[in-house]
């Protein structure tokens, strides 16, 4: 519309075009840069092994960037994704029979009620956060702060500094499993990133979490119910972050202390370098599977080129506070084409 | 409008005023803009002398604050030129600007909630001590005289955000009128003050003018503007149409140049006969409500197929009052009850479940600006439109049925809601409730913002909902609203409901002398 619109002033009109779209081609364009830079630096990385290879690193991150793809919408966040994905997948084996020599009191319970009552635990814990954050009103930056901190705990407490190697069979086969050479993990994080897609795109549920992002006091006195939406998207993060860890410990193999680590930090920089605004209401998951595949891209073609390992770590750094930058300047962008 | 019989009428100025200068301070030479396909402005020559009040009007989208934008240095992008004291000038930002000694005061409030009432007045130029820290002490008082020269007492140590609307628009005009800008634009800058208000604002106003400031005044009170203004510019549909000294006008003949028609059929009430009629059925009472802050022991009675009006000043409780019926304030004391239930709501979405809608007074509040105006007109019916999935098909015809029935333009249902104009945007934030018709409306200064022909509008409408039996409570500071629609009234002050007028005839003056 605006595009076709603006025939007779086309400067303005592709202007605005650009301002509006910002947050959605800087992604893109950063993606494509990357894989010309790698494909030209490293010969393998087009070979289908490494591209299949990128695409299972970031399944796990994927299925959690899915759940904080809401949280953002909405203009929250959680800080409790990763210790979640870790507490969950450590309360998976401690529900199954572990090898004599791992040193774990476990309670061993068949593998369909084992995977029902941890994910029943994760959804738990998503509405403990749901709860402060609404009923309390304790910000979700702190809330999940804590939540993290308890995740933690609870890790630290099942396992007491050991390693689970055994998982039910059905998730061993998701984490770990291959058909037609195609790892299961990929299969699961696409189905859920298409699932969470055409929920939020074709949804009144998708609707709400877009307008209580973009602009919370219209949307109370619109009669939205809020709180409820914002309960929601807390608990779906939580389910996700648990389905992640689910998976997550399958796919390394281990449960134990600390196993996520990593996770934390490239989820929710893979939603936020994707181009979901930081104060909600703009993006989705399109962005998020941009945002994935640049983080994947980079990591690997840096391992690829053999780069200094220290190195590594800060232009991970850089890249997230560009994409940052470039976050806050396309809404600035936005909000200042709309101007009243 | 709402002040003429507070107004001192000094009114017409001579065009010797200006004496000496004969240059305009300012000079807008063919100047055209466009956003996408809508044309805003088309060829307006416009200019503001030295040490005038220059009144600008015009209908919703005419172009007013588009011009004052360009001046503002806002919208940088434009055809024609400008020249400051007959030198060109191009301004790349609001701070240019700011630094030609031009200021604005745009109709959107643009306050920082999070900051003291101090910090907002002196926003980006704190006074400094000779160590370059911020000078707390001499900021808190200076602010306090200049905010006291409108006529207030308010701590400037106070969150702006805490005060009611009304206050706000005060500090954040102060905030310009003190800065030293020698051209000061004020667009809209008294749709949420009361009487007495606006009479110091004019006082103040006018005093900068003899000092030699120039201000253009925007403001769809034609009586404000043709007591203050020395000259008066009208607009319509993105052309100027006549600039001429305010004594040569007269408030029909300034309406017939804004709508390019005669004005026979304007009449916004300066009295009303009342006619209560105590035996509809009572839809939404409340009693002795109080929410433990502003509220003391009101009492309201909703009844079906009336409307309700309740007067005040600014800052006498309407606002929570409402707020209270929609549920986003909580019930500290007393009962509400809807069709002889009592009840308690627990959001605003139970509100709404229960058939209340509410059109609060600030239209930032309500509308959701980057989205398109679908999405803002079907935010609030949704649920009866999907269960589950979204028919977006049907959300788009919704939004242009009412587009039609409102007159909103630009017509258009996905262009972003933040590229109307300020009128327009209210209608919108009217229209999301009229698909599905509430049992009780709740429309908190309906009119404020927009031009004669959609007060008329806005007016016709209501008066039709009230007629399908939608019980509608009108809270509003502005008289004429209350006049021209209420079949009875309450005046509230102080959070108190000190009067109310069931029958009989009554004008603006029995209204102020009870608030
Ligand atoms: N940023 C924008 N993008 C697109 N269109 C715009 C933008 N700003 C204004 N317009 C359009 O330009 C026209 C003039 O708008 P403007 O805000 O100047 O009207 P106004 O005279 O101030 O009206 P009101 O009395 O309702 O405030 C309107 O049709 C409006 O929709
Ligand atoms: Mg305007």
């Amino acid at each position: 519309m605006t595009l076709a619109d603006s025939t007779k002033s086309p400067k303005s009109g592709l202007k605005q075009f650009l301002s509006d779209q910002m947050r959605n081609i800087a992604p893109i364009f950063t993606l494509i840069i990357l894989v010309l830079f790698f494909a030209v630096q490293s010969p393998v990385f087009f070979s289908v092994d490494n591209l299949l290879n990128i695409l299972s690193n970031a399944s796990i991150t994927g299925i959690i960037a899915v759940g904080l793809t809401f949280v953002i919408l909405t203009g929250e966040i959680d800080l409790s994704v990763a210790a979640l994905a870790n507490a969950i997948g450590i309360t998976m084996a401690f529900f199954t029979i572990q090898p004599d020599y791992v040193n774990i009191a476990t309670i061993p319970l068949p593998g369909v009620i084992c995977i029902i009552l941890t994910i029943a635990s994760a959804v738990a814990l998503g509405a403990v956060t749901a709860f402060g954050v609404t009923k309390i009103g304790i910000p979700s930056f702190i809330m999940t702060l804590a939540m993290m901190q308890i995740a933690n705990g609870v890790s630290a407490l099942l396992v007491r500094g050991q390693i689970a190697y055994i998982f039910p069979d059905f998730i061993t086969l998701l984490g770990a499993g291959k058909i037609f050479g195609l790892r299961w993990s990929i299969i699961v994080c696409s189905l859920l990133l298409l699932f969470a897609h055409l929920v939020l795109t074709y949804t009144r549920f998708g609707r709400y979490v877009f307008m209580v992002g973009g602009n919370r006091e219209a949307a109370e006195y619109s009669g939205v119910n809020v709180k409820m939406i914002i309960g929601a998207v807390m608990v779906i993060s939580a389910a996700c972050s648990g389905l992640a860890g689910m998976l997550g410990v399958a796919y390394f193999g281990s449960a134990q202390q600390n196993g996520f680590d990593d996770f934390l930090l490239t989820a929710i920089s893979a939603v936020v370098v994707g181009g979901t605004s930081l104060f909600g209401g703009r993006g989705g998951i399109g962005n998020t599977i941009i945002g994935l595949l640049v983080l994947g891209v980079l990591n690997n073609g840096l391992d690829l080129i053999q780069i200094d390992s220290f190195l590594k770590i800060l232009i991970r750094g850089l890249i997230l506070l560009a994409a940052l930058v470039i976050n806050v300047y396309a809404q600035k962008l936005k909000e200042g084409t709309a101007e009243g | 409008m709402n002040t003429s019989s507070v107004r001192l009428t000094e009114g017409a100025k001579a065009p010797s005023v200006s004496g000496s200068d004969t240059m305009p301070i300012l000079e807008m030479r063919h100047v055209s803009k466009s956003f996408g396909g809508v044309k805003a402005l088309r060829d307006v020559d416009f200019s503001i002398l030295h040490g005038e009040i220059h009144g600008l009007v015009g209908e919703n989208g005419a172009g007013k604050s588009t011009m004052m934008k360009i001046i503002a240095g806002v919208h940088a992008g434009f055809e024609g030129e400008m020249l400051v004291s007959g030198q060109p000038v191009h301004f790349r930002s609001a701070r240019d600007a700011l630094a030609a000694g031009i200021g604005m005061v745009h109709q959107e409030l643009s306050v920082i909630p999070d900051l003291s009432v101090a910090e907002n007045v002196f926003l980006g130029h704190q006074p400094v001590t000779s160590t370059g820290v911020i000078d707390w002490r001499r900021m808190n008082d200076m602010a306090r005289e200049q905010i006291a020269s409108l006529g207030l007492n308010i701590d400037p140590t106070t969150r702006m955000g805490s005060l009611p609307v009304g206050l706000q628009q005060l500090v954040e005009l102060s905030r310009v009128l003190f800065s030293g800008a020698k051209l000061i634009i004020l667009d809209e800058p008294t749709s949420a003050l009361s009487p007495p208000e606006i009479e110091r604002l004019f006082t103040v106003l006018r005093r900068l003018r003899d000092d030699g400031r120039s201000i253009v005044f925007i403001s769809h009170f034609l009586d404000d503007v043709l007591a203050i203004a020395d000259r008066v510019t009208v607009f319509r549909n993105g052309e100027k149409v006549i600039t001429e000294h305010a004594a040569k006008l007269t408030k029909d003949s300034v309406i017939s140049h804004m709508i390019g028609r005669g004005s026979a059929n304007m009449h916004m009430g300066e009295s009303a006969d009342l006619a209560a009629d105590d035996s509809k059925p009572i839809v939404l009472s409340v009693q002795q409500a109080s929410d433990g802050v502003m509220l003391h022991d009101v009492s309201l009675t909703l009844r079906k197929g009336e409307i309700s009006g309740v007067y005040g000043f600014m800052g006498c409780g309407l606002i929570e009052l409402a707020r209270t019926l929609f549920g986003k304030n909580a019930l500290k004391s007393g009962t509400l009850m809807i069709d002889g239930q009592s009840i308690r709501f627990a959001s605003t979405s139970a509100a709404r479940q229960a058939g209340i809608a509410y059109v609060p007074e600030n239209r930032k509040m309500m509308l959701f600006r980057t989205e398109p105006v679908f999405k803002n007109v079907s935010i609030a019916i949704l649920d009866r439109i999907h269960s589950i999935l979204l028919k977006t098909g049907r959300e788009r015809e919704i939004s242009e049925t009412h587009i039609k029935d409102l007159q909103i333009r630009p017509p258009r249902t996905d262009i972003a809601l933040g590229n109307l104009s300020g009128g327009n945007q209210q209608k919108v934030a009217l229209a999301k409730w009229l698909t599905h018709l509430p049992q009780v409306l709740i429309l908190s200064e309906p009119t404020r913002g927009m031009d004669v022909g959609a007060k008329e509008d806005v007016i016709r409408i209501v008066k039709a909902l009230r007629d399908r039996g939608v019980a509608i409570v009108v809270l509003s500071t502005e008289p004429e609203t209350i006049l021209t629609l209420a079949d009875r009234v309450t005046v509230m002050k102080k959070g108190m409901v000190v009067k109310e007028f069931t029958t009989g005839h009554i004008d603006k003056s029995d209204l102020l002398a009870a608030a």
